[in-house]
């Protein structure tokens, strides 16, 4: 131990390491809003494995290049036939990748929080400047960033693509421009649900099932009743049946405001008053995710 | 010596009629109590307060009644400002297995305020101090408790805090890293010039390290006084000699000798070389000379002269007994 290698530091014993002894810190304490971007650079970096163990980069990196490979092929396709135009739109591949997306964050929001619930790591934050409403805003943010990243990187790509392949550039910039907003939406929507989900259980596991659960079940829910409202001509009713599932709700909002072409069965978009609802209803979603972790932290406290 | 600058009129922490009511039970009990630079012992059973009353003067909690002031802060206004100041290191498993103790303390330094390179340097500083050398650089995982208690100490020092608050320490540690432990507690006053308060269930470890001990109980303050006075009236030292040619058995002679000067022995049954070991009542300095002196005349070999380690119950009986009557009584009378 250090104290006998100190103590045995003697006048005249020259051959032995000396021991500097304690040094005090004098220099800036530079606080919560430090405190608070570390986290959030820590966990977006711990997003996509970075400063962790190499198996855990293995998914994240994984989801990541298998969420960009469609939108390369695709133009790669586009350059080589000379298309008019993208084979999808910007706001239309977020919705066909939800899968990817919805993996990508049952598995990484679970590791964002159920970690230092599991390991009982929350108390040392909280002994510390930084607050509850500090911790869940970084930790929030960063998955949202994680998730934008995820999202917008292959949106990136096409936009280079079809810039590359000549297309109409305003066309493209704008369709470019809607698809940002849309999949941003869907980050901060994605995000919270999936931490509010994961920071109830310490159990990674249970967190990982559970979010899937949410989204895709209640994604492949309301698919189906909505196809069943549309086979049964009740056609006004799948608008309203789309507010059910995260997925749903961002292909309305996009389809209403952002230029989208629906995904719902028979292209159903939401009327522009439809529409105000859904906005309304995934700003709801993402303010009471941000409360209920709030709520939810205060109570774990040290 | 790194230099120690404390003033021995400080207070470092304050409480006064300091309460806390939770629906079912008060953890805290018109409390006050100050308490100086130095080591601090909070001593008391599990569940008499002492969690309760951390997080009150990590300003986590509010108190129900009263006020706490903690390096003169006070706890109500100043929490922020107060864990800026202050380490904690808690009872429980608190590290993450997958990350090494380097990479999470230079991440603790940083959610306590430090630049990076500040961050990375004190962390490496301080797992030196608490005694992890190669070891840091692997997955926290791996580590063996002793390890694993390092590793909370160094996070909750990293910032380099004028006052650390360290929950039940030795817990889960063998006899050998129990003492490294203390050994450790006392250096982070003497060469660090932190102030430290220390929870433990053991009054024995702490009569060793502490300056100054507090002890509650039920959320009442049962004592406060400075080590010496403890010592003073609760030492028991074990003895152990070795056999000589002269004395064939060492212990038997010893005892006599003992005796002959009016010194009451016990023999140490139930303790481990039961047989071997003699316990006596040390009535001050005067009792370890009078043992040196026997030791040396007999021309015996002297094995071990240490302090037994007291449970808090045995000191604190009486007290304990009044208090049982007393709570029965409320049951009974309360319902």
């Amino acid at each position: 131990m250090a104290v006998e290698q100190y103590l045995a530091t003697g006048p005249g014993d020259q051959t032995r390491i000396h021991d500097i002894g304690y040094r005090t810190y004098d220099g800036p304490r530079l606080g919560r809003a430090y405190a608070r971007r570390s986290l959030y650079s820590q966990s977006l970096r711990g997003a996509y494995g970075l400063g962790r163990s190499v198996k855990s980069k293995v998914l994240p990196m994984l989801l990541f290049v298998v969420m960009c490979v469609p939108a390369a092929i695709m133009v790669a396709v586009a350059v080589a036939t000379k298309a008019k135009d993208l084979p999808v739109d910007y706001t239309r591949y977020a919705i066909i990748m939800q899968a990817v997306i919805s993996l990508y964050v049952a598995s990484q929001a679970p590791q964002s929080v159920s970690r230092d619930l599991r390991f009982k790591t929350v108390p040392l934050y909280f002994s510390r400047p930084i607050e509850t409403a500090d911790y869940v805003r970084a930790k929030f943010a960063a998955l949202a960033s994680a998730m934008f990243l995820l999202t917008g990187a292959p949106l990136v790509v096409l936009y280079v693509g079809a810039l590359l392949a000549k297309l109409d550039f305003a066309d493209q910039t704008k369709g470019f421009a809607q698809g940002l907003v849309s999949v941003a939406l869907l980050s901060l929507l994605f995000a919270g649900i999936g931490l509010v989900i994961a920071s109830v259980t310490p159990r990674r596991g249970f967190g990982i099932a559970a979010v899937i659960a949410v989204l895709t079940i209640s994604y492949g829910a309301v698919s189906v009743v909505q196809a069943i409202a549309y086979e049964q001509d009740s056609t006004g009713a799948i608008a309203w049946l789309g507010l059910f599932s995260p997925v749903t709700l961002i292909d309305g909002v996009q389809s209403a405001f952002l230029g989208a072409h629906s995904a719902f069965p028979g292209g159903q978009a939401p009327s522009d008053g439809q529409g105000a609802v859904y906005v309304l209803v995934v700003l709801g979603l993402i303010a009471a995710a941000y409360g209920l972790l709030l709520r939810r932290y205060k109570k774990v406290g040290l | 010596m790194a230099c120690v600058t404390t003033f021995e009129n400080v207070t470092v922490i304050a409480t006064e009629s300091l309460s806390k009511r939770f629906p079912r039970v008060t953890a805290l009990d018109r409390l006050s109590v100050d308490i100086g630079p130095g080591v601090t012992g909070l001593v008391g059973a599990n569940g008499a307060g002492k969690s309760t009353l951390i997080k009150i003067l990590l300003g986590l909690s509010p108190a129900s009644e009263g006020r706490a002031e903690v390096l003169g802060l006070d706890v109500a206004g100043h929490g922020a400002a107060i864990r800026e100041r202050v380490g904690y290191m808690p009872e429980h498993d608190c590290l993450p297995p997958d990350v090494s103790a380097t990479e999470f303390v230079v991440h603790m330094a940083r959610m306590s305020g430090l630049p990076p390179a500040a961050a990375r340097e004190r962390t490496a500083d301080t797992l030196r101090h608490v005694g992890l050398y190669e070891e840091r650089y692997r997955p926290i995982g791996g580590y063996s408790t002793g390890m694993k208690q390092r590793v909370k100490l160094a996070q909750a020092l990293v910032h380099d805090p004028q006052l650390v608050f360290l929950d039940e320490p030795t817990n889960g540690l063998d006899p050998v890293g129990r003492d490294e432990m203390l050994g450790l507690i006392r250096r982070i006053h003497t060469d660090f010039g932190i102030s430290v308060l220390v929870t433990s269930h053991l009054l024995g470890e702490l009569e060793r390290t502490c300056d100054h001990v507090v002890v509650i109980d039920g959320g009442k303050l049962l004592r406060s006084s400075s080590t010496t006075d403890f010592t003073q009236t609760t030492t028991t030292l074990a003895v152990e000699v070795t056999d000589t040619d002269e004395h064939p058995d060492g212990t038997r002679a010893m005892r006599e000798a003992l005796h002959a000067r009016g010194v009451t022995v016990q023999d140490g049954s139930g303790l481990p070389g039961a047989g071997h070991t003699l316990l006596l009542t040390a009535d001050g300095e005067e009792t370890y000379d009078l043992v040196r002196d026997l030791v040396a005349d007999l021309g015996l070999g002297l094995v071990r002269m240490e302090q037994r380690r007291h449970h808090i119950a045995e000191v604190f009986t009486s007290a304990d007994d009044r208090r049982d009557e007393q709570r029965k009584e409320e049951a009974v009378h309360g319902g």
